[in-house]
This record gives structure tokens, sequence and C-alpha cells, in this order.
């Protein structure tokens, strides 16, 4: 069985209200009950209610694969990277320290490496992976890209990274607001008390429109 | 004497609150389970549909319920969690008694021995001291079925005019505001309906912590195109990226209302002809409105002219809309007033009874809705009937089989109900689903006056900290052991379905009732053998009401998944008998209701809704020169209430172990208090030492302290006992304090654990 070749992940932290349901839906998981393998982020509590889920992104080429010496991460046919094989993985956290986006982790007391499958044994029968379905705010969302265009017309896919002179490719897709100047997160609520509103300490807005030219999912 | 047997330290060593983790079948990633029972959570008035799985008599873990309209599978943490509350060490699987001899407070008892001895105490309080004598305190967690059982047996078996509920402390302002102005009280639209319309003004709703399910619904709406305003003293994760942000000072939201509303008289945002054919009351409200100019209401409100002006703008000009309100503007001591000013804003736009075009609020507890309709409040009987009103008294005594003159009148809201167990007058008390040490005002009040009782029994699953002072505790049933009916914050009534069985020797809270009354030798009208048997009777009581479930049956609940109210057996016009489907939207152009019987919309016998003059008056206890911030109380995600269930499960304590005190760093640099001190608040009440937490995201004027916690860390040792005069909701939400940082850790951080 493999996932559905139509359907795909999409992450909007735009959307996210930090609640935790992925968290603690997460470790329900079956392949890891009572782990979670997804990460709530605050950007940074004491200026902001932002919060980042982080789940495997899934890359094209996967960066924690490269670097693995015991050749223990495999992405399957269908894009999915696979947790690091049991009688393979030596634990040694290369992958930890290489994934850009700081998924991976290594469970000491089990010896290996464990991280965001998509939910392999939901999500290779057909059904959601277990954050995306209960996410009351849709921040995470697993569907068609047509269905997300239809929903999200406000901000698009992008499945491009670039991080120094790297860029990887993701079957997982942030969602980019299409105008984000037009509409910058509130951070203070004094500045929301003046009358004529001071420029907000935060923008949230890309560091240059080039690196989501060539977008594709 | 209800003092604590022993030391409460004693008690919480045996009987907790304890963590329930994720442990031996609920670890396994081999366990099937036997069935899959599609229920509902347990916790909020979203209601979210979810199966729990089960195996030996336990819920061994959940599934998503995707086909379940309203939630289509979502869940927030509590529903993910929910199941950890069964099979908990804490559980209460016996009856006690209190027993100053035992080490740890109470004593096992055999039930039909606990009955006797309770059935006895009633007898003898009554006895001595006449019916009135004995109170009734009962809640909207519990199914619609049970909430109607307890009205039934407070006035037919006990004879006392003596019974409220929790929901005093929940939906009263929002309810006394939706009867004075439509005669009806539900939210008007499905939650479908926010999507496609211009424009949504949250006022006073925390939707991202509160009922997490309704976040979708607002994105959804943005999405299409939807401008949001939230209003509310701290940007709240949906406050964040919302349109328009509002940051009213606590307590001042009828003056916001009224000063919006007065702009858009003035630019002309109003739709005359609806307000002329279709309402009575404009003219005097616009009267009031008009003191309310821009820069008064500025002043008053602390929020600036410009935003004042763009909300006005886009509510006025907006072509569909919805507003919904929570608690954030109803618990004040002028919650009614509030609520009443957001109905202003909505009739004046015309803007209700139609596709795309609602309001709502939001409903707190499981049965918030249905809970707040049937008899279990002090003043209201079944389908939503006046208990002082002559022909609804008659419909349900002859329900009852009782006479008109035996049944009780009125009786007290529940903090009042308190205040006559300190006069005296009530001695004795039988209290479910209700944990009022934790969720009343100023409660140190409350603890002394359950020491004063003569005789406690609660009704519980765990042995809550106002249990703690019980006489005898009676082993209950948690919401997963037992079926019925609840109404969610859409005014859909639902079905929760029984997964498992109550171990040992707790029953389901209905039996227990019956079981008191037959004790007593007034069995009469409570030898139901099921909730559906209770359902019935409940559907011919609601019948002709406002509330009408008649037409509504288990089977319907279950193949339409779930059905709006009202529901009649019968026609309201013709009689006829019917196969009605429900009412998903209120006040629809040409609808027919029992009470306009065809003159308009509304429920009122001319079928026009009401303008009502929404007053602003400054909170009882105000900032002063002596306490200079405001205080305010509410909620976090991961826990519920008094937090009986949500500080007994592992993973929801562990997101948020302790309440902390939110403080802007503008506020902390002048107190000289840094993220994570130990810091003071104190109220004329009392005082509370936790951690604080420096964010940006609240008013610089104003602290937060969610309420979940008991004893030592309870914010409601803080609150005030002021009440709105109308609905005698509680004012938790604003207060004068003062803060300071602390000299030390409190006594309690050596002592209890996060949770207790």
């Amino acid at each position: 069985m493999a996932k559905p070749a139509d359907l795909h992940f999409f992450i909007d932290p735009n959307r996210c209200i930090g609640c935790q349901a992925c968290v603690q839906a997460c470790s329900e998981c079956d392949t890891h009950r009572g782990e979670s393998m997804i990460h709530l982020e605050f950007v940074d509590r004491a200026q902001s209610t932002q919060t980042v889920p982080v789940v495997c992104m899934h890359c094209e080429q996967p960066t924690c694969a490269e670097v693995c010496p015991a050749d223990a991460i495999k992405r399957t046919a269908d894009g999915i990277v696979q947790s690091a094989r049991k009688p393979r993985c030596i634990a040694c956290g290369n992958c930890v320290l290489a994934c850009p986006f700081g998924v991976p982790e290594v469970y000491e007391d089990r010896q290996i490496m464990m991280k965001c499958d998509m939910c392999y044994d939901r999500s290779s029968v057909g059904k959601k992976p277990m954050c995306a379905t209960v996410c009351p705010s849709q921040a995470l969302f697993f569907g068609t890209l047509e269905q997300i265009e239809q929903l999200r017309p406000m901000s698009m896919p992008v499945n491009r990274f670039r991080f120094g002179g790297q860029t990887i490719a993701t079957r997982v897709a942030m969602m980019m607001p299409r105008d984000p100047i037009g509409r910058r997160p509130l951070v203070d609520v004094t500045d929301a008390m003046l009358e004529r509103p001071r420029q907000r300490a935060i923008r949230l807005t890309p560091a240059s429109a080039d690196p989501f030219a060539e977008v594709q999912v | 004497m209800a003092t604590l047997p022993v030391d409460e330290l004693k008690i919480i060593e045996r009987y907790g609150p304890h963590l329930s983790g994720m442990t031996g079948v609920r670890l396994s990633t081999s366990a099937e389970p036997e069935q899959l029972v599609k229920t509902h959570c347990c916790f909020c008035g979203q209601q979210c549909g979810v199966q729990l799985k089960v195996r030996d008599n336990q819920v061994i873990g959940f599934e998503p319920w995707e086909e379940f309209p309203f939630n289509r599978g979502m869940l927030c943490p509590k529903g993910v969690k929910r199941y950890l509350q069964g099979a908990h060490p804490d559980r209460l699987t016996t009856a006690l008694r209190r027993d100053s001899g035992s080490p740890y407070g109470f004593s096992p008892l055999a039930y039909d021995e606990a009955i006797a001895r309770v059935a006895g105490e009633i007898a003898r309080i009554q006895s001595a001291s006449g019916h009135a004598a004995f109170g009734v305190l009962s809640g909207a967690s519990l199914t619609t079925e049970k909430t109607y059982l307890m009205g039934k047996f407070a006035r037919v078996c006990l004879r006392t005019p003596y019974i409220d509920y929790n929901g005093r402390l929940c939906m009263v302002s929002a309810g006394a505001a939706n009867k004075k102005a439509f005669g009806i009280d539900r939210t008007t639209n499905p939650w479908s309906d926010m999507v496609g319309t211009d424009v949504i003004w949250v006022a006073g709703s925390n939707v991202a912590e509160c009922s997490p399910i309704t976040t979708n619904y607002l994105w959804q709406a943005r999405e299409q195109g939807a401008k949001i305003i939230v209003q509310d003293p701290r940007i709240t994760p949906v406050a964040r990226t919302c349109d328009l942000y509002l940051p009213v000072k606590p307590g001042r939201d009828a003056a916001l209302f009224a000063g919006v509303l007065n702009l858009m008289i003035e630019q002309g945002w109003i739709d005359r002809e609806f307000i002329e054919t279709t309402t009575v009351g404009f003219e005097a409200v616009a009267d009031y409105c008009r003191q309310w100019t821009l820069p008064r209401t500025a002043d008053v409100t602390g929020v600036p002219e410009r935003a004042l002006r763009q909300a006005a703008e886009w509510w006025g000009t907006a072509k569909t809309s919805f507003l919904f309100h929570a608690r954030g503007i109803e618990h004040h001591s002028n919650g009614v007033q509030n609520a009443l000013g957001t109905i202003n804003l909505v009739l004046a736009t015309g803007r209700i009874g139609r596709p795309k075009s609602g309001y709502g609020t939001i409903t707190g507890q499981a049965n918030g809705q249905g809970g707040r309709e049937h008899g279990q409040k002090c003043d209201q009987l079944p389908g939503w009937r006046d208990i002082a009103n002559p022909d609804h008294r008659r419909h349900i005594a002859a329900i009852w089989g009782i006479e008109e003159k035996d049944l009780p009148g009125p009786g007290v809201d529940a903090y009042e109900l308190f205040r006559k167990i300190d006069a005296g007058e009530i001695k004795g008390l039988l209290s479910i689903c209700f944990n009022p040490k934790v969720s009343l005002p100023d409660n140190t009040f409350i603890t002394r006056c359950l020491e004063k009782l003569e005789f406690f029994v609660a009704i519980d699953f765990f042995l809550n900290e106002t249990a703690r002072h019980a006489d005898i505790v009676l082993p209950g049933s948690l919401q997963e052991e037992d079926e019925g009916t609840v109404t969610q914050v859409e005014g859909r009534v639902i079905k929760i379905n029984r997964a498992v069985d109550p171990p040992g020797e707790a029953r389901q809270d209905w039996r227990i009732i019956q079981d008191l009354a037959r004790a007593l030798g007034r069995p009469h009208g409570f030898a139901f053998s099921s909730p559906r048997e209770i359902f019935e009777e409940l559907r011919r009581a609601s019948k002709g009401g406002v509330a009408d479930y008649s037409g509504i049956t288990y089977e319907k609940i279950e193949t339409q998944m779930g059905v709006f109210w009202p529901c009649p057996s019968e026609d309201p016009e013709s009689g006829r008998p019917v196969d009605h489907a429900g009412t998903p939207r209120l006040f629809e152009r040409g609808c027919y209701n029992p009470v306009a019987k065809g003159t308009g919309p509304f429920y009122f016998p001319d079928g026009k809704a009401r303008f009502n003059v929404a007053e602003y008056r400054p909170a009882v206890d105000d900032v002063s020169d002596e306490y200079p911030l405001f205080l305010t109380t509410g909620r976090v995600v991961s826990q519920f209430l008094s937090g009986t269930q949500t500080r007994r499960i592992a993973p929801l304590v562990k997101q948020y172990p302790e309440p902390r005190i939110e403080m802007h760093p503008r506020l902390a640099e002048r107190l000289r208090i840094a993220d994570g001190d130990w810091t003071t608040a104190e109220t004329r009440r009392g005082a509370i030492t936790l951690k604080a937490m420096v964010v940006t995201t609240i008013r610089p004027d104003t602290i937060f302290i969610p309420y979940h916690w008991a004893g030592p860390k309870s914010a409601n040792q803080l609150t005030v006992a002021a009440q709105d005069p109308i609905s005698k909701i509680p004012q938790y939400k604003v207060c004068g304090c003062r803060v300071r940082k602390a000299d030390g850790p409190p006594a309690y951080a050596a002592q209890r654990e996060p949770q207790q």
C-alpha cells in the first residue's frame, strides 16, 4: 500500500492557534503510541501567540538519509521518508544534526531515530494523518491540490526552501499568504491602543519572492 | 458540620487529583478495540463527534469521526485525551462516608446504606425545618434527560424551590438577553452560515482556546472574504491575525456597542425598513446611544477612535454577517446589557433570519444549551417554560401527575442559594456536576457556607474539591457510562452513547436520583427504566413550549446526525401530526412560531424583535487607586472548567501544568517582575501567588489568570461575587487588583503537585 499520489500535506502557520491537538493526537498513532512525532513551536511567546506545527517535510532528496552512515532512512516510492529502520539504525544522531527543519529525534532508551512518517499506517490506506484530521484550525491540511486551491484562495503552497546554498524541495507544502504585507499579525496590544499605530516590530514577510518563483507541488 | 474531616493534603493523597497517563493497553500498538462507539466529547459546548475505542469495558483510545457534520473529525487536545478519564486511579467505585477517624477522611459505605442515610437526613432536615431547608445544585454537563430529572426531583420529590445549576456561571446573561430581544434563547443560525459572510464580529470569545473547532469556521469564512473583528483585552490566537482588533478595557463592552451603534445611526448604516417593520424599541436605544460620541467611547473603552470608526463602517455596510459572543462580555455585573448591546447591533442592520446572517452565543459546557431549557434553573420548567406562569405550571403539573398548587415557585440563583446556607435558611444540600469551591467567585465564602451545612451529599465520579466537604458521596457516572441527549452550541440535539458500564458500585446518575426518591418514600414519577423513557416524558413536557422537543426521537437524531430544536410533533399552525426535521435557522421570513402565531418571525405576540436600551454601568469593585489594575479570568485550551476531569489527565496537565499571571512587559518592568518570577496578585477578597508570564499580548493595565485550579492556586479566591441584576451571572471578567513581586515561593509549591 502507498499514499495516494494526489493527496498532499499542507501547513499554514497563519491558521495555527497553538492548541496542540496535533501533538496530543500524534501520540495516539498506532505506530508510535505514547510518543508524539510532531513539534509545536512558539516562535516567541513573549512577543506573540504565533505558533508553528513542525512535521517532517518529506524532502525529495532527504538530507537525513544522505548523511545516514547506516543507510537506515528510506524514502518509499510514494515520497514518504520513513522513520529509521530498526536493524540498521545506530542512533548516531547524524540525521538530527543535518535535517534543516529540525525534525528527527533519537530516542536514547530505544536506540533509534523516530520521526513523522505522515501516519503511514493511515495515509498508506487513504486515510488522513491523525494531526491533520483533528487540527481544529486546519493549519494542518491533508487533501488534493485542487481542494487547497479552492479552499484557500488567499494563500499559495510553496515547497522549495533555501538554506544557505542548499535548495530543498519537499512533499509537504507550506501555505504562504499571497499578500503578506496586507495582513500583518498583531503582536503587541499597545499598538492597537494607539490612535496612530506604530510600525509593528515584527513583519512576517518572505525574504524575497524569488525562491518561490517556480513553485510546484 | 461539613468542615474537612482531615487535613486537605491527606484527602488529596488518597483521592487526588492524581494523573492518569497512557499505560498498559492504552499504550499498546496491537490491542484491537472490540467496538467503536460513535458519541461526543464530554467537555465543551461544541460537542465534537468522536468514536471511542472500547475493549474489556474500558475506553482505550479514540478514532476521529469524520462524518459528523459539525467537526468532521476535528478535535482539540481535550477531545483527543478525554478517554484517559476512564479507569482512573481516583475513580470513586463505592459510596463514601465522611470519617475523621480514617487517615484520609472518608470510609467506604455500602451503596444501599448510603442511599438510606441520605434519605434519612433529607427527611430529618425537611421535617424539622420545612421542604425549603434542603437545596439542590445541578450542572449543565449532564445530559438533558438528567437535567430534566433533577428539576423534577427537586420540585416533585423534595418539594423545594431551591434548585439551580452551574449554567448560572455560564449561559444566563446570553439567555436573559435572548429572551428579552427574541423571546427565544438559542443561537439563530448553524455555524456553517459563517462561511460566506462579509464580516464576523467575535465579542469576548477566546475561540482558539475555549471553542477551538469554531476556528476553522472563522478561517474558512475569511478565506472567502469575511473580515474578522475581535474584541478582547488580550491578543488571543484568533486576534493575532484578525482584520480589526478592539483592545477593550475589561468591563466596558456596553459602551463600545453603544458608541459603534451611534456612529452607524449617524452615518445611516442601518436598515430602517427592517427596524420599522420587524422590531420595536429602536428610538429609545438611539436616544441612549447619542451620548456615546466617538471621543467619549474611545475614552471609556480604551479602544482608539480609528478602530471604532472602522468597526462601525465594516459592520454597518456589510451585506451579510455573523456576530457571536461568549463569557468575555457575559461574565459581568452588566452581562445582560453587554449581550443586549450586541443584539442591538444585529437588529439595527436587519441581518438576522436568513442564510449567511446570524447571531450566536457560544455555550461553555457540554449541555450549555439543553441544560438551560428543561427545568433545572431556579425559575424554569421544562420546554423553556416559566415557573411563575400559571398556564405553564398547569401543563407541567399535569405531565408530572401532581396538583399545580403542590409545585414550588421560583427559587434563587446558585450564589444566592449559598447566601441562604450562610443565613441558616438552607441546612442540607445535594450537589451533582458542580464544583463551586473552585468555580464560584470569592470562594472563601463558599467554603465557609459548606462548613455551615448540617448535611451535604455529593454525587460525583471523582472526589472533587467541593465533595471533600460531603457527609456522604454517592458514586455517579462518567459521560461515557450512560446514554442520553445534549444540545450543542448551534441548537442541535445530539445523542451521547454508552461505551462502558460504571465500575464497582458506581451507578448512572439518574438511577441514584430515583433510588433516593424511592428511599424517601416518594417514588411516584421516578420509575424510569432508561434515559429513553425520560426523554419520552421530556418530549411530552416540552410540547407546545418554546423549546419544543416533541418531534425529536433518538432514531431521528441518529439518522440526521442531530436535530435542531424547535422540532414539534404537530404542525403548530394546523395541529396535525408532522414529521418535522428540525429548525436549523430561526426567524426566517414567513416562519411560524407558537407565540407569534404567524404575526412575525420573533417569539412575541406581535412577532417583532425587541431593541433594549443596553446601558453601560461601571463594574462593581472597578479599578481604584488602591487596586489599580484590572484582573480578568478565563480558560486555557488544555483544561476545562474546575478541572475535576482535566486535572487528572496527564498529557493535558503537562501541556499547561499550573496557572500563571499574564502581564504586559511594561507593567512587569514597572513592578520589577521578570518572566517566571513568583508574583502576588491581591484583591479585596484575597491574594494568590503564582509565577508571572510576561507577554505583549495583554493590555498593560490588565492581568489574566486562568481559573481551572483549586485551593491556593484558585483564581476565584480573588474574584468578586457581584452579579448581574437580571441574569445573576457573577462578574468573573473584571475587578480591581494590585500586583507585586512575591518574597519567595508560596508554601504550596513544596506540598502540592501542579494539578493539586
